[in-house]
């Protein structure tokens, strides 16, 4: 009974949330006033902020943007040793901190490292805690980018990288994460710049107490949907989760921006009833993953779970987690039973659409609709038109690349690290559940979401370089293709609604998109977790 | 492509020192202003003011041999040894054999260390936790030490009952997450009260 409370509540607060935020999102992204913080910010750039750029222009910033990133945070790892607040921590090896870089630059967070033996505060703060904002920002510029291409009309215009990256930091992210950490700090989140104390236990042992500025890390770490850990434990740890309740508060801030989105595509192509249907399909996902893992997770041994947050949460977390692209875990997802982990796995292989990571779980979902509203067109034998946009050949050549970038990361991957000795000798269990742990490594990279089976050791050369193009390429070619795309439907003019359009707000619609949802990664994954946790699940 | 990326550095040395010094700086500076103990990690002390350890980290509570030590509730087992600086579980799966053999042989154990029958024993006190760090124990595995600590001590169960209590953490408001008890406290409170 109290574990159903703990969703309804949930659900309840992300159904009051989700109107006036998703309201102000798409202020956000069509208002024509700059702040004056931001103009400030536009002239140190040095970027023009009144002038809308080509889809082309609009890549290329986000590219270099965090080709740059990737270099800064690479320096900051290499360079900890000699720069202040290092904590003692030597200088991260070279293949573990270009996968760190990598990993936090794609709003992946995978964690090859434990974070409280590797980082010092300075990388934590002012490397890993700073992407943990950009990426998440790059994440929702790309998708304002894309609805703008559904909402214009007969324009080569998509708006401006520099000034979506901007705000979607100054008036989204930045102000939300300094209430979020205050709140986190009352629950008992550490937040000093100590390297933490040495103290003798109770019965005479010794025990190192760390510190360190972490509420302010785990704050967006949720929020960005990012979910790298200060500490190895994650979101487990009792210094980043200290009771239950603010764990129930971190799974309500990994979801409260992605399922706020689809308002804001409604209210900027100027028919909330769109988003409300992709809600929709987002909410009935989410809650069938819910129940499957809750029930899946049902009388499980505790192996990996803290006894404060108990079975419920701690399997609603997992959720919460799978289906974002967060990865920030409460409970080591190694050890959940078979089938419960096939569930993370399979979330993941969703694309990380309901609701997904902020921005690019509702871009991943907008593709998904393209193909839906295609697939419908099939049927019927007429041009398959969505929001007033035809879905011509080059429209649906760039979704279906879309649709298959990413399993196409993941099963390459996959395959290429069981077949070499160095992938094999990564596996901490053996037989379905091996498989399942490296199999779990790269759905993770390709779809950034940055959890682990963690007993798969990786941080070695090969998974660190492995893992760290799959999240690159995981990342960047699935934004390649949706800005061409963007570019695409803005071009196009509106085609106006006849009694033959298919309409996209309704039940009927929702129905198929959730359909196309479940048979595309169905299809593409079954085989493989027919290996993994279905044969360990089902002996 | 050169003018974006000299932007793009301009960008992220603008971002460095915003978000990277600046937020942070200012939420500490709140937090250690509001709420420094919390802030600081939850420290507690015994009567004599001696920190021992935080209120929300798990300690283990056995001898320098590994052994636990009888007159100390105990806490669930630990993958990382109640290491500071090694948070983490053990992430063996369902199906391991290892686990399997270890959680046997645990609840061999504490069966015999409390003088229980091995049915009686709660498999939070037989598995290891998400952060090898877990404060908390249920309410049912504290139950079935309350005999033992009592007889080391040599108290009466009655003695050490209400303490057990006191440490009890209920589900937050009524219905988030599961009761546990506070094995730390529990046990500073346990040396404090009864000497």
């Amino acid at each position: 009974m109290a574990s159903w409370l703990q969703v309804a509540v949930l659900v309840v607060a992300l159904a009051v949330v989700h109107k006036p935020l998703g309201d102000w999102v798409a202020r956000v992204y069509t208002s024509e006033k700059h702040w004056r913080v931001e103009k400030l910010a536009y002239r140190v750039v040095g970027v023009d902020a009144d002038s809308e750029q080509r889809w082309p222009t609009y890549l290329r910033s986000v590219l270099a943007f965090s080709l740059v990133g990737v270099l800064l945070l690479y320096a900051l790892q290499r360079l900890q040793a000699v720069l202040p607040l290092d904590n003692g921590m030597a200088a991260v090896e070279p293949s573990s901190a270009w996968n760190t870089a990598v990993s936090f630059v794609t709003n992946t967070n995978w964690q090859g490292y434990a974070g409280e033996s590797t980082m010092g505060h300075l990388v934590q703060m002012a490397g890993l805690a700073v992407q943990n904002f950009v990426s998440a920002a790059v994440g929702l510029a790309v998708l304002a980018a894309l609805v703008r291409g559904f909402a214009r009309a007969g324009t080569d215009r998509l708006g401006n990288a520099w000034v979506d990256v901007t705000r979607s930091v100054t008036r989204l992210l930045l102000p939300l994460a300094v209430v979020g950490a205050v709140v986190l700090v009352l629950g008992g989140v550490v937040q000093n710049l100590s390297a933490g104390t040495d103290v003798t236990t109770l019965a005479g042992g010794s025990q190192w107490i760390p510190g360190g500025p972490v509420a302010s890390q785990e704050v967006i770490k949720e929020l960005g949907t990012n979910g790298g850990g200060f500490f190895n434990a994650n979101s487990a740890h009792p210094f980043e989760g200290p009771s239950a309740w603010v764990s129930l508060f971190q799974v309500f801030l990994i979801l409260l921006i992605p399922f706020s989105l689809p308002r804001t595509f409604g209210r900027m192509v100027g028919d909330r009833k769109q988003g409300f249907a992709i809600l929709g399909v987002m909410g009935l996902l989410a809650a069938i993953s819910v129940a499957l893992l809750s029930g899946f997770q049902a009388g499980a041994l505790p192996e990996g779970q803290e006894v404060r947050f108990g079975g419920p949460l701690s399997s609603l977390f997992a959720t919460a987690t799978t289906l974002t692209s967060t990865g920030a875990i409460n409970t080591q997802h190694d050890s959940l039973t078979p089938l419960g982990g096939m569930v993370t796995l399979f979330n993941m292989m969703l694309g990380e659409v309901a609701p997904g990571g902020v921005g690019t779980g509702l871009y991943g979902m907008l593709v998904l609709a393209v193909v839906a509203v295609f697939v419908a067109g099939l049927m019927v034998g007429r041009t398959p038109e969505y929001l007033g946009k035809k879905l011509g050949r080059r429209e649906m050549t760039l979704a279906s690349l879309y649709i298959l970038t990413t399993p196409a990361i993941v099963l390459v991957g996959t395959a290429v690290a069981i077949a070499l000795p160095e992938g094999r000798a990564g596996m901490l269990n053996s037989g379905p559940h091996g498989l399942s742990e490296v199999l779990y490594a790269f759905t993770s990279a390709g779809n950034n979401n940055g959890s682990a089976f963690a007993g798969l050791s990786a941080n070695t050369p090969f998974y660190n370089v492995a893992l760290g193009l799959a999240m690159a390429f995981g990342r960047f070619l699935p934004i390649v293709l949706v800005l061409a795309l963007a570019g695409r439907l803005a071009a196009q003019g509106r085609v106006p609604v006849t009694s033959g359009t298919l309409p996209t707000h309704r039940p009927l619609f929702a129905g198929l998109l959730t359909a196309v949802v479940l048979v595309v990664v169905g299809l593409t994954y079954f085989p493989v977790l027919a290996l993994g946790p279905l044969a360990e699940g089902l002996s | 492509m050169l003018r974006q990326l000299l932007a793009s550095v301009r960008a992220l040395l603008l971002a460095t020192v915003v978000l990277g010094l600046a937020y942070p700086l200012l939420v500490t500076g709140v937090a250690q202003v509001a709420v420094p103990g919390r802030a600081d990690g939850s420290l507690v002390s015994t009567a004599d003011g001696t920190v021992v350890g935080s209120s929300l980290i798990g300690q283990g509570f056995v001898d320098s041999s590994g052994d636990p030590l009888p007159e100390y509730f105990q806490s669930r087992p630990s993958a990382g040894d109640w290491d500071g600086l090694a948070s983490g579980g053990s992430n063996l799966g369902p199906s391991s054999p290892e686990l399997a053999e270890a959680v046997a042989s645990r609840r061999s154990a504490v069966a015999a260390f409390n003088g229980v029958p091995e049915s009686d024993v709660p498999d939070d006190a037989v598995t290891t936790s998400a952060s090898g760090l877990d404060p908390g124990i249920s309410p049912a595995y504290a139950a079935i030490q309350v005999s033992r600590v009592a007889t080391a001590r040599g108290l009466s169960a009655a003695d050490v009952q209400p303490l057990v209590e006191q440490a009890t953490h209920g589900r937050d408001l009524g219905f988030i997450g599961a009761p546990y008890v506070d094995v730390l406290e529990l046990n500073l409170a346990l040396d404090a009260a009864l000497g």
